[in-house]
């Protein structure tokens, strides 16, 4: 049988993320990270996951306060959780836009060396005035910038992570590129895993086709089986041309779970988390989102607005905008006239739906559905409840998989690399 | 009452260039057994070594009172980043982090990044103070208090309290406010090594801690009371300022006669003043600064950790112990506490909010 993957997301800033719920604790404290980190172990997952923040975001030029709000860096945390795992993989979220190649290659490869051979980096870009109000690079990138920088700070990195030979001998390295033009020595011998494997969580053109000339992983968006299945088949397709096989490339959806001893009470149990996540409150701010209009006025147990969206707004920063706010609002009304909804019930149908829902036996059928029909190699599991939203997964789901044989019972190899499945990188001397 | 004033011992754990976790948390687990206030590591873009935050943040969950200061250059690197990766420090070590300040001033560091020219060591120290007051108000730009969790009004934050830093350096502005909450400490301990003359003004304006090299107590002393009268000048309670002498110790050849005392030592002893003897002499020196107020304690280098530093815990620190010139455990919890410093208020927090009026 097909082997799936699995990592755990510590839970984002957004409202998939209950705060409100009496089980949630801190976002920043060490211990909710130890949790996670420790529970994904006990589960043998592939990988422990943290996204990234640069800027708080805004809505309506003010700080958005209806969600969790702060986060800790990346590879800080990470290297406080090797303390205190052994052999789970760990994964930071680290922006190529607003780093330099020397200083973030080198943070990697000591992650890698602290972690004897568990570092991941996700490779995002951003080119937004907005987060670049806090770097001195400020600015902006254009679209087509962002991912030949990027694709070129990867490259870059892993020129520094050969600059030593394997047998530990330091010689100077020398980039000269359209972004980057360095030369020196690198402080830090060539990372156990050879090079930190590479994720990369963009669904554009540019970002398939990166992913397919550069990623050893794929942090993608698609939810459903055909939606992911067509996902899959497109990128899979591109790595030929990059003379890599299908296994190079790892597809990982990220999805949300909702358990219940049953089907039955699992339906309800996902319907009662919708209601957490779209407060009265998160469900003007969702409208707010899509229409770019200050709607603050309308009742949120009312219709929807008349008015039709703004699509010049900039009423939102620092998240991704809504691609066709008419379209989407048309669809919204739609809905709401049709099942005769309200504002918050629209919402709540339109947004923040879970992809598995069932008992432990359902979900654990319907993942290795997903696996063995080419949706997905593996799972990026995005909790709903800090630090215990994966404990319930872990004790029911996982020993489902492992005892039909669809994941495994305990960690073959000591590295991040040996629990994908991935070969080491060929020395570039 | 100078007499009184507690001693305050550091030892850095950095040596020939380690890559691994074990070795780095054996040291500072055994500078953790003598109760010192903290331990350094070295770090620099110029030599061979690891990047010293992360092995601190390592070392963070396998010790549980030493505080943990890496070096932390602000010459390449952006200040936004260099406050969120201290903050977390703190953040993961429950209140024991702090951050030595360090420029690059190298042709060849700046070449590792291709962004900018090598600079005067001035400008680069003015940067550096910059860097060290953004970092700061970052950490001060949420108030306690601001996670609210407030289901009646679906707020997980009071943005009232929340605040835009605006600052703007020669060299860079950041906007903020922080993506990391207020740390344990409030602020993690600023070190801030004065021993060049550039390095000297933001040591006495933005350092909780500063080092000093001196090749008597007397110097020592008139370093220390240079320190303080430019500190206060800057509108600073000279006692929010603790000034260790760095010393590098070579307590290698303990079973012969020592050399009196101290002098300028060789160039591969790093910089500064050079203590070769036993760990009984290092005591005695230790003890004849502190009693005579020159110092508020000392950053111990040894020239070789794995020794050195055993030597000092087990002879040095345990002889100063007996005689109850300094701690034998930590009453506090947190770096800050250790020093004898308080928890900084917050600037951006109101004055109505404390109770007088503006």
């Amino acid at each position: 049988m097909k082997q799936m993957h699995l990592a755990a997301h510590f839970p984002g800033v957004n409202s998939t993320t209950v705060w409100a719920d009496p089980r949630s604790r801190s976002q920043i404290d060490f211990t909710s990270f130890e949790h996670l980190a420790r529970t994904a172990e006990r589960g043998k997952f592939d990988f422990f996951f943290l996204a990234e923040g640069l800027r708080l975001r805004e809505h309506n030029g003010r700080i958005h306060d209806l969600d969790v709000v702060g986060r800790p860096e990346s590879l800080t945390v990470l290297n406080a959780l090797a303390a205190v795992t052994e052999r789970l993989g760990l994964a930071a979220t680290v922006n190529a836009t607003f780093n330099e190649p020397y200083e973030l290659a080198r943070r990697l490869a000591t992650l890698d060396h602290l972690s004897e051979g568990r570092a991941a980096w996700n490779v995002v870009t951003s080119s937004d005035a907005f987060t670049g109000e806090n770097f001195r690079r400020g600015g902006y990138l254009d679209r087509a910038d962002r991912y030949t920088r990027a694709a070129e700070f990867v490259s870059t990195a892993r020129e520094l992570w050969d600059s030593w030979t394997p047998d530990g001998t330091s010689r100077p390295f020398a980039h000269s590129g359209q972004h980057f033009e360095i030369s020196g020595e690198f402080t830090v011998p060539r990372p156990p895993q050879g090079h930190p494997v590479v994720i990369q969580a963009g669904d554009s053109d540019e970002g398939r086709e990166f992913a397919a000339s550069t990623a050893d992983v794929v942090f993608t968006r698609h939810g459903t089986l055909e939606a992911g299945r067509a996902f899959y088949a497109d990128v899979k397709a591109r790595l030929a041309t990059y003379g890599r096989q299908p296994a190079d490339l790892k597809i990982m959806p990220g999805v949300t779970v909702v358990l219940g001893g049953t089907d039955e009470e699992a339906q309800r149990n996902a319907a009662a988390i919708r209601r957490q996540q779209v407060s009265p409150q998160n469900a003007i701010l969702a409208l707010e989102q899509v229409w770019g209009r200050d709607l603050s006025s309308y009742d949120p147990d009312g219709p929807l607005p008349s008015v039709d969206p703004d699509p010049g707004s900039s009423l939102v920063q620092g998240r991704v905008r809504v691609a066709d706010p008419l379209a989407v609002a048309a669809r919204w009304r739609e809905l709401s006239e049709a099942k005769g909804l309200s504002i918050r019930q629209t919402v709540i149908e339109s947004t923040a739906r879970q992809s598995f829902i069932g008992s432990p036996e359902t979900v654990a059928a319907e993942l290795e559905k997903f696996v063995a029909d080419d949706a997905a190699d593996g799972f990026i599991l995005v909790p709903h409840l800090t630090p215990g939203g994966l404990d319930d997964f872990v004790d029911l789901v996982v020993p489902l998989l492992q005892e039909r044989g669809s994941f495994r019972s305990e960690y073959a190899g000591s590295t991040l690399r040996s629990h994908l499945g991935l070969t080491e990188p060929v020395w570039k001397g | 009452m100078s007499a009184t004033r507690p001693l305050h011992l550091a030892a850095e754990i950095g040596g020939p260039p380690r890559y691994d976790a074990g070795s780095h948390v054996a040291l500072a687990r055994l500078a953790e057994g003598g109760a010192l206030d903290f331990v350094t590591l070295n770090d620099s873009f110029a030599r061979p070594g690891p990047d010293a935050l992360a092995v601190l943040a390592r070392v963070a969950p396998a010790t549980t009172r030493i505080g943990l200061v890496p070096t932390v250059t602000t010459t390449h690197t952006e200040p936004f980043h260099v406050s969120s990766a201290v903050a977390t420090l703190d953040w993961v070590s429950k209140g024991r982090a702090g951050w030595h300040a360090d420029v690059s001033t190298t042709e060849a560091e700046a070449r590792l990044f291709g962004r900018r020219p090598a600079a005067p060591a001035s400008a680069l120290w003015q940067e550096a103070g910059e860097a060290a007051d953004a970092g700061a108000r970052l950490w001060d730009s949420w108030e306690d208090g601001a996670e609210i969790r407030d289901v009646a009004t679906g707020r997980f934050i009071d943005r009232d309290k929340l605040h835009y830093v605006d600052f703007e350096g020669s060299t860079f502005s950041v906007r903020g406010p922080a993506i990391v909450p207020r740390p344990p400490q409030g602020r993690p301990v600023t070190v801030i090594d004065a021993t060049s003359g550039p390095a000297r003004e933001p040591a006495a304006r933005y350092a909780d801690v500063a080092y000093v090299r001196a090749a008597s107590p007397e110097q020592a002393a008139a370093l220390r009371d240079e320190l303080r009268r430019a500190a206060a000048a800057h509108g600073r309670a000279p006692d929010s300022l603790r000034v260790l002498a760095a010393l590098t110790v070579d307590l290698g050849d303990a079973e012969t006669t020592p050399e009196p005392g101290l002098g300028t030592g060789p160039q591969h002893a790093g910089r500064g003043t050079y203590f070769r003897g036993g760990p009984v002499d290092l005591a005695e020196l230790i003890a004849r600064w502190h009693r005579g107020g020159a110092v508020d304690g000392f950053h111990l280098i040894p020239i070789t950790p794995e020794r050195d530093l055993e030597r000092i815990v087990n002879g040095t620190v345990a002889l100063l112990q007996h005689r109850s010139l300094f701690r034998t455990f930590y009453p506090g919890g947190t770096l800050r506490e250790h020093l004898g410093l308080g928890r900084p208020a917050n600037r951006y927090t109101r004055a109505s909010t404390s109770g007088a009026t503006s």
